[in-house]
């Protein structure tokens, strides 16, 4: 096993790494910039080293600064988390260049993946499903407006090198993308440094549903189920749930098998996430992207099946075997995750500012993986995940029952959250029946 | 007049209308930053806009003046 683990990150999940390796008995060393010092997953590694001023382009991007500290440190191998440097393929080069365990898929893995075009075309090619969209990057407007027109409207605008639902546009017709394609080439290159573009159908009805797989070892692949992300604002994922009251049986092991394939073209090791779009009308499915690491809301699938996913990620980068029985997965039960924001709960701004009162749910069922407590300040420079209310039943009926327990006994006072929403969310018919899609938080809103 | 402010601490990304310039009410004045996403400032007022009290890659507090318009 591991000796040591430098976790690259901050927050939730930084936190959330550093407890498995507490349990598995591998030294942890966080790396915090000066915004965040006073955070818990600081304070609860076994060593913290401060790399850098609070913009993430000084602190938690700057891969010289985390090699750095793990040298200082002798961590022996780096745990990326989500977002920063996780899916960027010249830091994970970096770190095994420094003869250090990168705790992720090959650089190649990554990179094949990285960009959205590429893997529309990789995947396209090994006969997984994708929308109808540019194989190439759209360079100006004019090229925009020939190639929807092949696609067909409404057509989604997205940053090839993207992620995180960022930057996305949808245009219904030629005027909309005339008007969104510029600023979707700026942002594009502003967030992801790279101003390449593609074009894809837009599906009206779709649910946005989720294949977790892991890359053994011995170079199988696994699927261990699926989550449906398709309650969203700004097409960011507010909440996710396992199973998906929106898959048949039958479609769930299409879905599965597509994605074991995804993973295999791509030679994959360790955890990853292969995101699909299911058209509810036609009971089709398409591959969108793939995560190349672990997914913010891993822990409905760790809730349903037993499986703690970070062990796993550890296990395979030491080469070992994973800690259950790759033929007898059996999911049971139905979990929810609901994510904690910094927001207000009407029009979703965010509300930096110092938590007075932190006071979270406890009771059968209830997750809480969280990156802040009282006396915290919540700061401009980092997204505005607090913490992830997490929930799992014997069925979804108990396991909304569950959350909108945990909901009301959740208290945070100092900055606003968006537990006003999930209580509505929670209380909703359509999210209740299990029938909704991408567009709900949306009509909730109009 | 009316004085535009910031609902929250940001950094001001884009500056979108300048001193001087025949603002509508709705019209977009700046766009701030913060915490990954981008909040655009808009005009409560229409008028002329008297004063921009921020520039591109400022940091605005909570209730920082933003805009005059008259």
């Amino acid at each position: 096993m591991l000796e040591s683990v430098l976790v690259a990150n901050r927050g939730e999940i930084a936190r959330r790494v550093i407890a498995s390796a507490r349990r598995l008995g591998i030294r942890s060393v966080a790396v915090y910039s000066e915004a965040d010092a006073d955070l818990p997953f600081a304070r609860e590694a076994d060593e913290a080293v401060l790399i850098g001023p609070a913009p993430p382009a000084a602190s938690y991007l700057n891969g010289a600064a985390v090699l750095a500290a793990a040298r200082t440190t002798g961590a022996t191998s780096v745990h990326p988390g989500y977002g920063f440097l996780a899916e960027n393929a010249d830091f994970a080069a970096s770190v095994i260049d420094a003869g250090l365990t990168w705790i992720g898929p090959a650089p190649a893995s990554i990179e094949l993946m990285g960009d959205k075009i590429s893997a529309r075309n990789l995947m396209e090619k090994a006969g997984v499903p994708v929308a109808p969209g540019t194989r190439e990057p759209v360079a100006d407007v004019a090229a925009a407006l020939a190639a929807a027109s092949a696609v067909g409207y409404p057509v989604m605008i997205k940053a090839s090198a993207g992620g995180g639902g960022i930057g996305m546009s949808a245009a219904a017709d030629p005027a909309q993308l005339e008007a969104g394609f510029d600023t979707a080439r700026s942002r594009a290159e502003r967030f992801f440094g790279s101003p390449a573009i593609l074009l894809e159908r837009y599906v009206e009805r779709a649910r946005h549903v989720e294949v977790q797989i892991l890359g053994l070892a011995d170079g199988r692949v696994l699927a261990l189920g699926e989550r449906d992300c398709s309650v969203q604002r700004r097409h960011q994922k507010v909440a996710e749930e396992t199973p998906s009251p929106g898959v048949s049986p039958e479609l769930r092991a299409r879905m599965l098998a597509a994605a074991v394939l995804a993973g295999q073209v791509v030679d994959y090791r360790g955890a990853g996430t292969v995101e699909f779009l299911v058209d509810v009308a036609a009971g089709s499915f398409m591959f969108l992207e793939m995560n190349t690491r672990l997914q913010v809301e891993h822990p409905v699938t760790e809730l349903v099946t037993g499986i703690d996913l970070v062990e796993q990620q550890f296990l395979i980068a030491a080469g070992a075997e994973v800690s259950f029985d790759p033929a007898a997965v059996a999911p049971s039960g139905h979990a929810l995750e609901l994510r904690i924001y910094a927001e207000d709960s009407k029009r979703f701004l965010p509300s930096p500012g110092t938590i007075t009162e932190w006071t979270e749910p406890a009771g059968l069922g209830v997750r809480v993986d969280s990156g802040y407590t009282a006396g915290n300040t919540v700061t401009p420079f980092y997204d505005p995940l607090l913490a992830k209310l997490c929930v799992h039943g014997a069925d979804r009926a108990q396991a909304l029952e569950r959350a909108r327990a945990a909901v009301a006994g959740f208290t945070v006072s100092g900055v606003k959250t968006n537990l006003g929403f999930h209580r509505e969310l929670l209380a909703d018919p359509a999210f209740c029946s299990g029938d909704y899609d991408t567009g709900l938080v949306g009509r909730l809103r109009s | 007049m009316s004085e535009v402010r910031a609902e929250m601490v940001a950094n001001v990304w884009k500056v979108v209308a300048a001193e001087g310039d025949a603002i509508g009410d709705g019209d977009t004045l700046v766009i701030l930053e913060s915490m990954k996403m981008e909040i655009p400032v808009l005009a409560e007022d229409s008028g002329t806009l008297t004063q921009l009290a921020v520039a591109e890659g400022d940091v605005v507090q909570e209730g920082d003046l933003i805009a005059v318009i008259e």
